[in-house]
């Protein structure tokens, strides 16, 4: 088996969920390289190559990758793709843009957003918004995937791989990266974080989601939504946990002012341990919750936040 | 200017589905069926597209079972023009459903496919991008702003870290974020003069592609469930458990 992990970053810094979806990939076996494409991405290659058991890195740096466009880099890869037996990312926005456009190109199924690698040919995923559990299997001889990166721990980053440059240049010419707009916070990733808290419709308005803030500054938490606070306008879409947002399972996730529809459970019920605040003791959360408060939330948080 | 929007017919995404007895499928009899959300919101911004003047005809396609008529008309009771169900009575799964799709845009020849990001029942999301790549074409995913101006396309994705905005050249394939739209509930005249919209029917296994499945299901199983914990009295309470009962904070 030779495996092809191609790696989240930010041109400047490798991004940890790579190192989730690298512990999948040594549960398949093999040797294991990783790809790194973007435009000056010299410094997220150098971390990409502390990676612990990988076999080299493999960096692809030029203009028409800024932005990670989708056409440019499956091209990258499916001329790198005889060269390996299964081609992962993790599930990133830009991994699940990215891969099935590739495995379409080769021909191949793809696997999205795996949970548990089985054997090399078989995986577990979720579907209907996580309740419920398939166990798939493909013969066919290149696999494509994405890693959930919750669902499996950090690799160590204590090695020394060689980098290797890609000199390939696939420019299609089909899209081209205009602009962005990225969220900056000072606090830890949702996807990443070891504690989240998160609000829902129950916080009113965007500013409110302050009280949330203070209470994350004190347990150095990141600050996560519910859909219906995104689809109201309150805060922004890179906050949204659940089932077409960011998957995330903390040690602890304290869910403010959120009923609990099943599009958000299937985004933090894998978390250690759960804590609901709402003042409707009839909310679903309370369902899943370790620990529950039936309370009004302009109250119980603030004073949450006295109490650290 | 003709736009392909593709429907798909799932269970309810406000329903809890079940597994079967015998853990090889979900079950789905006498489950409530709709239309996925996300392609509700294809089918609104083509609508939207037709009805700024830039679209001329929308054509909506869905690729299931002869009940997936009834998502088509939903489309059409909506505003699309047309539709096209490719019949089929198993699953199909996504490269072959790009496939068939394909074979329909070959004939159609739009200059723009609008399917929604994913779809709630086997939450792949990835039957657009599959689709573009075998066209050929660019693709914009998680699509939350839509603008045309000539021959390119100014789309905003949701992504991991905020917005991104690319141009995309035409024709190619957009798959819709939520915050695309809010699509409209069909008025009732609208559902009646969607009865008599033309749809027609074509059989999977007569479009020349290959249907035979490359993925196995081997099992399908419900996670652990988790229980339901204590309704604690009071802050201080909260605090105390977190710190001494859990150790998490």
């Amino acid at each position: 088996m030779t495996i092809l992990m191609i790696a989240e970053h930010d041109n400047k810094s490798l991004k940890e969920i790579t190192l989730n979806a690298i512990t999948a990939a040594t549960q398949i076996g093999g040797d294991i390289d990783v790809l790194v494409v973007g435009e000056n991405c010299g410094s997220a290659a150098e971390a990409a190559a502390t990676i612990s058991g990988i076999r080299r890195v493999r960096v692809a740096d030029h203009a028409c990758y800024n932005g990670q466009l989708a056409e440019n880099v499956a091209a990258l890869i499916q001329t790198l793709a005889g060269d390996y037996s299964h081609i992962m990312a993790p599930t990133t926005t830009s991994g699940k843009n990215i891969l099935p456009r590739l495995a379409a190109a080769l021909d191949t199924s793809y696997f999205s957003d795996i949970i548990s690698v089985e054997s090399a040919d078989t995986f577990k995923r979720t579907i209907y918004a996580g309740n419920a559990i398939e166990t798939v299997q493909t013969a066919d001889s290149i696999k494509v995937m994405t890693v959930r990166g919750t669902a499996f721990e950090l690799a160590a980053q204590d090695g020394n791989a060689p980098v290797e440059v890609v000199s390939e240049v696939t420019d299609l010419g089909l899209s081209s990266f205009v602009s962005e707009d990225l969220a900056v916070s000072e606090r830890p990733e949702l996807t990443s974080a070891s504690i989240v808290i998160s609000g829902g419709r129950g916080m009113q308005n965007g500013e409110n989601f302050s009280i949330l803030e203070k209470v994350a500054d004190k347990l150095g938490a990141a600050v996560g939504a519910s859909r219906a606070a995104v689809d109201a306008g309150f805060v922004p879409n890179d906050m949204q946990v659940g089932q077409t947002g960011k998957i995330v399972a903390p040690d602890l996730y304290i869910a403010v002012g959120i009923s609990g529809a099943i599009q958000h459970l299937a985004g933090m019920k894998d978390s250690k341990v759960i804590v609901a605040i709402n003042k409707d003791p009839d909310a679903p959360i309370f369902q899943v919750a370790d620990y529950g408060l039936v309370a009004d939330l302009f109250d119980a948080v603030p004073e949450l936040e006295q109490a650290l | 200017m003709k736009i392909l929007v593709m429907v798909k017919r799932v269970s309810d995404p406000n329903v809890m589905i079940r597994v079967s007895a015998d853990n090889s499928s979900v079950d789905l009899n006498n489950v409530k069926m709709a239309i996925n959300p996300f392609c509700e919101i294809a089918v609104e911004e083509a609508v939207r597209l037709k009805e700024a003047g830039i679209a001329t005809e929308v054509v909506a396609l869905s690729i299931g079972g002869t009940q997936s008529q009834e998502q088509i008309r939903t489309a059409l009771a909506m505003g699309a023009d047309r539709g096209i169900l490719i019949e089929s009575e198993g699953p199909l799964e996504s490269l072959t459903v790009a496939k068939l799709t394909q074979k329909i845009i070959e004939e159609e020849q739009p200059g723009l496919v609008i399917l929604g990001k994913q779809s709630t029942d086997t939450d792949n999301s990835q039957t657009g991008q599959m689709l573009a790549s075998l066209m050929g074409w660019a693709q914009g995913t998680f699509a939350s702003k839509l603008e045309i101006s000539g021959e390119k396309i100014n789309l905003t994705r949701e992504v991991d870290s905020g917005l991104q905005t690319l141009s995309l050249s035409m024709p190619a394939v957009v798959t819709c974020d939520l915050r695309l739209n809010e699509p409209r509930f069909a008025s009732l005249p609208n559902i009646m003069k969607a009865k008599r919209k033309p749809l027609d029917v074509k059989a999977a296994g007569d479009l020349g592609v290959d249907l035979t499945p490359r993925i196995k299901t081997l099992m399908v199983e419900t996670p652990n469930e988790r229980q339901g914990g204590t309704v604690l009295g009071s802050v201080a309470e909260l605090v105390e458990k977190l710190k001494t009962e859990k150790g998490v904070i």
